[in-house]
């Protein structure tokens, strides 16, 4: 990679320093190299890119709102806080972007049917929207625990038309989920395309599923500069596989001024062994077809996440993150889940705002962060989705009854 | 000679494939899994793939799945696994052994240390079904120099334009995967394999063995008529499962009788001389 350029990655074998590349099974390698072809061909083609732009304004939605967030600015009394209102996308939530860009693919492939994993159930429902949209079989592969703690996206998926498989090997959360999607590709290469839900797997998706989600952060660019006449100081976003936290930072990498946050899900603590925080407590290795930051024991075995947040519970993180982390591009920061309850309550009082659990670990940064800088600081804390799919996990966190 | 090179030739001179059985080391236990591994030569396999347990198979299916997860709850891990295969080497100094599994654990071992110490305890191939050729050399490089093969897969998804990528750099043996999906699923035809192993074999000299799908000494002796080597897998290790008690513990007699279905599948392979 180019020294003086912090977006030219992932180099043609899809690695970002010596992370990233492919490491799925013999059977897969074909598919995924045809993956990339496609991809690359569609990025060339006006009428792919036409479809792409206009579903992205008339489906989901977009461009959505740079909301100035005056109460909460003035609660905390210091930096000018902005958040990015992915919430108001259709669907809820960012997982909406990269799932429009997928489905095109796999139409453009030839495929009938698209698989997902899901944790939260974001990138499920997201997946599950775009195959009711262009009439495509859709399977869900989720953690039964995940299905037990995010009931109303579960029904939502079988609203819309998919079948939700549940998944009760290992820690049946977010990675086993991948597991099993990855056992149904390989079964059914021929017409399956899978629509994977963060930056991370195989190279290309990493590259992939960051150039469709950066759609938040050429906006943001677009928006502050109508705003405000200027970049922003510092973006925050929340990471679990990364896929907002890069949707936002990558036009804006090489905009050296503006700092960047990413916020791991620190769970219970990072001294505990109940945490989400790959980067400050993994270390290198190599699952579900990247080498990345992983949470493992000794002899490599993947250690269990934890999180409040179904979407940040995940032992790995992108690719991509772990380069910029190593190039010390991007900060990378951690909140707790008390911190992260603490945040969804002060925002629902402040703004008439409901955020996802994932994103109000974002907001635990910027309550930290805002205070202690001037006024002028403008700080851009993306807000990658709505709530609403939280309240009974809140509700219990907190010993309310619903 | 290598002891695969000399197994595939000893097989080929008495006109018939070898048989490669697969079972998941330290699975359900530490000693019985070591009974079982010992006793695999009696029963006929001619190659031992032992299976490196990992939190995440995600290329397996669930029969395999169960039997790394059991492993790594009695306490499985890459040292006993190295273990196991020093204990096997005091008492067999032929029967090929090859280690499958996932490339995590090893890298966490730390590549070069682990291809010495594999070395050292009489490992003699490495199958990691999550390394493609184009991310295998860090793996490749010192196995081979401390001597030991690693083998590369080949499966109905690789066209003639893949093959050669996965040729190149290949050595011990071909291992044929021969239907798309997990280890433990459907079958392919006789016909089927029997056009794949040509295809492959029309682009190099290696001895293709191939697994997935069988189950039965039928089948074993019908798929080494047409390969060099037949892999039976998922079935064993189901055999070890239904040996198990509520608690996870072997029952009496478990070892035998997975010892004994073994040798039905050894004798079904040995039926299936080349005609």
């Amino acid at each position: 990679m180019s020294l003086n350029s912090y977006r030219t990655g992932p180099d043609e074998k899809g690695h970002f320093g010596k992370f990233g590349g492919r490491y799925v099974s013999e059977t897969l390698m074909p598919l995924v190299h045809q993956v990339e072809k496609a991809y690359r061909e569609a990025m060339q083609d006006p009428e792919y890119l036409r479809e792409l732009d206009e579903l992205n304004r008339v489906y989901i939605g977009r461009p959505n709102p740079l909301y100035y967030a005056e109460r909460l600015t003035e609660h905390l009394g210091g930096a000018k806080v902005y958040l990015k209102r992915e919430d108001l996308n259709h669907t809820g939530a960012h997982k909406i972007n990269h799932a429009i860009g997928q489905v095109l693919l796999a139409k453009r492939m030839g495929k009938t049917r698209v698989i997902a994993e899901t944790g939260a159930g974001q990138h499920g429902v997201a997946t599950a929207t775009v195959a009711a949209r262009f009439g495509l079989e859709c399977t869900v592969f989720m953690g039964a625990v995940d299905i037990e703690r995010q009931k109303p996206n579960v029904f939502r998926m079988k609203l819309l038309g998919a079948e939700v498989k549940p998944v009760t090997s290992g820690s049946a959360t977010l990675k086993d989920a991948m597991n099993d999607a990855l056992r149904d590709w390989v079964t059914n290469v021929h017409d399956t395309f899978y629509i994977i839900g963060t930056v991370a797997g195989p190279h290309p998706y990493p590259m992939l599923v960051r150039d469709f989600q950066s759609i938040i952060g050429r906006e943001t660019k677009e928006q502050i500069m109508h705003l405000e006449g200027r970049l922003p100081d510092s973006l925050v976003a929340c990471v679990g596989g990364g896929s907002n936290a890069m949707g936002l930072f990558h036009p804006f990498l090489d905009d050296t001024d503006v700092k960047m946050y990413a916020v791991e899900a620190s769970g219970h603590g990072l001294d505990t062994d109940k945490h989400a925080a790959s980067i400050a407590g993994g270390k290198p290795g190599v699952l579900h077809g990247n080498r990345t930051y992983l949470l493992q024991n000794e002899d490599g075995q993947i250690t269990e996440a934890h999180s409040i947040s179904a979407g940040l519970d995940y032992p790995g993180i992108g690719p991509e993150h772990v380069w910029l982390h190593e190039a010390g591009r991007v900060n990378y920061v951690s909140a707790t889940d008390d911190e992260a309850l603490e945040a969804f309550q002060l925002l629902c009082r402040c703004e008439g705002i409901i955020p996802a659990l994932e994103s109000s670990h974002a907001l635990a940064q910027v309550i930290r962060m805002a205070p202690s800088l001037p006024k002028d600081h403008i700080i851009v804390m993306n807000l990658s989705g709505r709530g609403d799919k939280d309240i009974f996990t809140v509700a219990d966190a907190l010993g309310a009854e619903i | 000679m290598s002891r695969l090179s000399s197994c595939f030739e000893r097989v080929a001179a008495e006109n018939r494939a070898a048989f490669v059985t697969f079972v998941t080391a330290g699975d359900p236990t530490h000693e019985a899994s070591r009974e079982i591994v010992l006793g695999l030569p009696a029963a006929g396999a001619d190659i031992i793939e032992l299976g490196m347990p990992f939190t995440d198979p995600s290329a397996d299916g669930p029969a395999i799945d169960k039997a790394a997860q059991r492993a790594l709850k009695a306490g499985a891990g890459m040292h006993r696994t190295l273990d196991i295969v020093r204990d096997f080497r005091k008492q067999n100094d032929h029967t090929p052994i090859v280690l499958m599994g996932y490339f995590n654990p090893l890298y966490a071992y730390g590549v070069d240390r682990f291809c010495t110490d594999a070395a050292a305890v009489g490992v003699d191939g490495l199958i990691i079904v999550d390394l493609p050729p184009e991310e295998d050399e860090e793996l490749r490089l010192p196995a081979n120099a401390a001597g030991i093969d690693v083998i590369r897969l080949a499966t109905p998804t690789s066209d003639d334009h893949r093959l050669p990528t996965i040729l190149d750099g290949a050595s011990g043996f071909v291992y044929y995967v021969a239907v798309a999906g997990v280890t433990g699923g459907k079958s392919a035809t006789t016909e089927d394999i029997k056009a794949a192993v040509t295809r492959i074999k029309s682009h190099t000299d290696l001895p293709v063995a191939v697994g997935f799908g069988i189950r039965t000494p039928e089948q074993a002796e019908a798929i080494g008529r047409v390969a060099d080597g037949a892999v039976v897998g998922s079935a064993i290790v189901s055999m070890i499962e239904n040996g198990l008690d509520e608690t996870h513990m072997p029952k009496d007699g478990m070892v035998k009788d997975v010892l004994d279905f073994t040798k039905k599948l050894a004798d079904g392979v040995r039926a299936g001389t080349k005609g």
